[in-house]
C-alpha cells in the first residue's frame, strides 16, 4: 500500500467518522432530511468565503459555509412556522435555492477554480494527497485530513462534554427547558456542526456522499442498539468500515471512491436490516414462526386435553384425526406433534396421543389465559 | 403565607387568536387542583405558560413567588406522554436519571448515588423491576408511571402534570392517585390538567374551571357546580350530570 493509498483511506475513514457524530443526532430528532439540505446549502458559502479569500483551503470557507448552512436552518424553521407550507417542503424550496445561487455563482465568477459542479457533488478522494499542507517548507500531510479531523474532533470534544444535555435536548425538549439547559442553543450549535462537518467533508466527497454518511452508518446503527451512546459509537465504527470498504471496492473496480463508499454504507444497512438481533427481518421471521409453532402446539394438547378419557378419544387423539380437525396438513401435524412430544407434553403411543402431566398443566393453563 | 402558584392577568395569543385569556389564578401550598375544561381551553398552554416555556402577550406567573427561572428546580414537570419519542434508545433508567439534571447542572454526569435515588423513585411507582428495560418496549401505563418517577426524582415542591391519567389502566389510575395525595400529605403543591369530570370531586382538593377564560377556581365542593361547568363546557354539561 502506498502512501497515497493509505492517505485517502485515512481522510475517507476521518469523514465517515466525523459525518457520523452529529448524523446520529439528525436521525435521533427525525431530520435526516436536514443533512441533504445543509450539504448543498453551504455551497454559496463556500463560493463566498472563496471570494474573500482567494483560498480554496482557508478555514474562513468552514465558517462561510457553517453560516450558509445555519441560514438554512433558520430559513426552514422560519417557513414551516407560518404555517403555511409544511417542514419537507420548506427544506426542498430553502436548499435547492440556496444551492443555485452557489451553482451561479461559481459559473459566473470562478469558473476557471476546481470549484465546479461535479466536484460539488462527488468529491474527489482520489485528489486529496496532492492539496498538502505546508509549514516552513515541512510536509504535513493532505490539507483534508487537517480540516476534517478538525472539524471531528470539534464534534467529538462537544458531543462528550454536553453528552448529557443533548441526549436531553433530543428526548424531551420541553424538560430540557424547564430545566433550564437551553435547548435552542443546543439545536443550533448542533447544527452548526453538521454544517461545518458537511463544508469540510464536502470537498473531499462531495455533497452527496457527506449525505450517506450522515444518515446511514447512524441509521444502521439504530438497528443493532437501543443504547444511546452504543448508538453513537457504532455509527462512527460503521461510517469507518464502509469508508475503507468502499475505498478498496472502487480500487477493485477502478471505480469512484465517493461512489463505492456510498455503497457499502446503502449494503451494509440493507445487511443489518436482514440480519439485525432483534430488529432484522430474520430475527422477525423466526419469532413469527416460533409462535406459529407455539401456538399450534397449545391448540393440540387443549385439544387433547377435552377429549381425553371421553368415548370418542380413541377418535379424536389420533394424528390422522388432527388433520381433518385441524385443518393441518400432514406434514405440519406431524411437525406439531413432534415438536410437542420433544418438549415432553404428549407422547405417542402408535397413532394414538397421550397428553403427560406437563402437557396438561400448559393446556389448562392456556385455557385460563385465553 | 405565599402562594405555591400565582398567576396575573395572563393572556397567551398564537398569533392574533388569544389561547388563554386574562387569567388569574392563586394556588395555596399543599394543595391538588384539578384544571379541567373542553379541548382547546388552554389547559396545556396554561401549564407551558407557568413553566416558561410560552411566551405571554401579557400577565405575569410568580411561583413560590418568585419568577419561575428563579425557582425552577423546585417545580417538577410531567409532559403529556405523547410528546417524547419512546422509540428514543434509552432505558427507563436513565429517563428517570433526566430528572436530576436540574439539580446536576451542566456538564456534571450522574454517578452511583444518582443511580440510586433513580431507582428508589423506580420503586415508588412500582417499576424498579422495570429500570433497564428498553422504554419502547413499555405500555402506556407504565410510560407514564415512568415520566411520574422523573418527577418525583427532583424532589420539587410544586408539581405540574398535563394528563398523567390519560388513556392509563385502572391499576395505574389508582397508583398515580396514591403518588399524588401522598405529595400533598408531604406538603407539596400539584396542578393536574385532568379530563375525566366523574373523578374531580374524589380525585381533588380544588379545581379550575377553564374555557380561555378562567370561569371558575377554589375548593371543588364550591367551584364545581353545575352552573360553572355550563359555562365551561356549553350545553354538553347535561349528559355528565345525568351519568352521575
Amino acid at each position: 500500500m502506498s502512501t497515497f493509498q493509505l492517505e485517502i483511506q485515512l481522510v475517507a475513514a476521518v469523514v465517515a467518522a466525523a459525518c457520523a457524530l452529529p448524523g446520529t443526532f439528525l436521525i435521533l430528532k427525525r431530520m435526516a432530511m436536514m443533512s441533504d439540505a445543509i450539504s448543498h446549502a453551504i455551497l454559496p458559502g463556500i463560493v463566498i468565503g472563496f471570494f474573500l479569500t482567494g483560498n480554496l483551503s482557508s478555514p474562513l470557507l468552514i465558517l462561510g459555509g457553517a453560516a450558509a448552512g445555519l441560514l438554512t436552518v433558520v430559513l426552514v424553521e422560519w417557513i414551516r412556522k407560518t404555517d403555511r407550507v409544511r417542514e419537507d417542503a420548506a427544506i426542498g424550496l430553502v436548499f435547492s435555492s440556496l444551492f443555485a445561487v452557489g451553482v451561479i455563482l461559481i459559473a459566473r465568477f470562478a469558473s476557471d477554480v476546481h470549484l465546479d459542479t461535479d466536484a460539488v457533488l462527488l468529491g474527489e478522494l482520489a485528489f486529496v494527497p496532492f492539496d498538502r499542507l505546508e509549514i516552513a517548507g515541512y510536509d504535513l500531510g493532505p490539507q483534508a485530513l487537517y480540516a476534517t479531523g478538525g472539524v471531528g474532533l470539534l464534534c467529538m470534544g462537544f458531543i462528550l462534554l454536553f453528552y448529557k444535555e443533548l441526549k436531553l435536548a433530543t428526548f424531551d425538549g420541553a424538560l430540557c427547558a424547564t430545566l433550564g439547559f437551553l435547548p435552542g442553543v443546543l439545536h443550533y450549535a448542533l447544527m452548526g456542526l453538521v454544517s461545518m462537518t458537511a463544508v469540510a467533508a464536502f470537498d473531499a466527497v462531495g455533497s452527496i456522499l457527506v449525505v450517506a454518511l450522515m444518515v446511514g452508518p447512524p441509521v444502521s446503527a439504530y438497528l443493532v442498539t437501543n443504547r444511546f451512546g452504543h448508538m453513537i459509537l457504532y455509527s462512527v465504527a460503521l461510517g469507518i468500515t464502509a469508508s475503507i470498504l468502499g475505498y478498496w471496492v472502487a480500487h477493485l473496480f477502478d471505480a469512484s471512491i465517493a461512489g463505492c463508499m456510498a455503497v457499502m454504507v446503502g449494503l451494509q444497512f440493507a445487511i443489518l436490516f436482514c440480519v439485525a438481533p432483534e430488529q432484522g427481518l430474520l430475527a422477525a421471521w423466526k419469532r413469527r414462526r416460533r409462535q406459529k409453532w407455539q401456538f399450534a402446539i397449545k391448540m393440540l394438547v387443549i385439544h387433547l386435553l377435552q377429549h381425553e378419557a371421553t368415548p370418542e378419544a380413541e377418535q379424536e387423539c389420533r394424528i390422522d384425526h388432527l388433520q381433518g380437525h385441524m385443518a393441518w396438513e400432514e406434514s405440519f401435524a406431524q411437525g406439531v406433534v413432534t415438536r410437542a412430544a420433544s418438549q415432553n407434553l404428549l407422547h405417542t403411543v402408535g397413532e394414538y396421543l397421550e397428553l403427560t402431566h406437563t402437557g396438561r398443566e400448559l393446556a389448562r393453563e392456556a385455557i385460563v389465559h385465553s | 403565607m405565599v402562594n405555591a402558584i400565582e398567576v396575573r392577568d395572563l393572556t397567551v395569543a398564537y398569533r392574533e387568536r388569544p389561547v388563554l385569556w386574562d387569567i388569574d389564578l392563586d394556588v395555596a401550598s399543599g394543595v391538588l387542583m384539578a384544571v379541567v375544561g373542553p379541548n382547546g381551553a388552554g389547559k396545556t398552554t396554561l401549564i407551558k405558560a407557568i413553566l416558561g416555556l410560552m411566551k405571554p402577550a401579557a400577565g405575569q406567573v410568580r411561583i413560590l413567588g418568585k419568577p419561575y427561572r428563579n425557582v425552577a428546580s423546585s417545580v417538577g414537570y410531567v409532559p403529556q406522554r405523547g410528546t417524547v419519542d419512546w422509540d428514543f434508545p434509552t432505558s427507563v433508567l436513565d429517563v428517570v436519571l433526566m430528572g436530576l439534571y436540574g439539580r446536576l447542572g451542566w456538564i456534571r454526569r450522574p454517578g452511583r448515588s444518582e443511580r440510586k435515588e433513580a431507582i428508589a423513585a423506580l420503586e415508588k411507582v412500582d417499576m424498579a423491576g422495570f429500570a433497564h428495560r428498553q422504554i419502547s418496549q413499555l405500555s402506556g401505563g407504565q410510560r407514564q408511571r415512568v415520566f411520574l418517577a422523573r418527577a418525583l426524582i427532583q424532589d420539587a415542591r410544586v408539581y405540574l402534570m398535563d394528563e398523567p391519567l390519560q388513556g392509563v389502566d385502572a391499576t395505574t389510575e389508582r397508583a398515580i392517585i396514591d403518588i399524588l395525595h401522598s405529595l400533598r400529605s408531604s406538603g407539596k403543591t400539584v396542578l393536574v390538567v385532568h379530563h375525566d369530570l366523574q373523578t374531580v370531586s374524589t380525585y381533588f382538593d380544588e379545581v379550575l374551571l377553564l374555557n380561555v377564560r378562567r370561569i371558575a377556581s377554589g375548593p371543588v365542593s364550591e367551584a364545581f357546580t353545575d352552573t360553572n361547568l355550563g359555562l365551561t363546557y356549553g350545553g354538553r354539561i347535561a349528559i355528565i350530570k345525568d351519568a352521575q
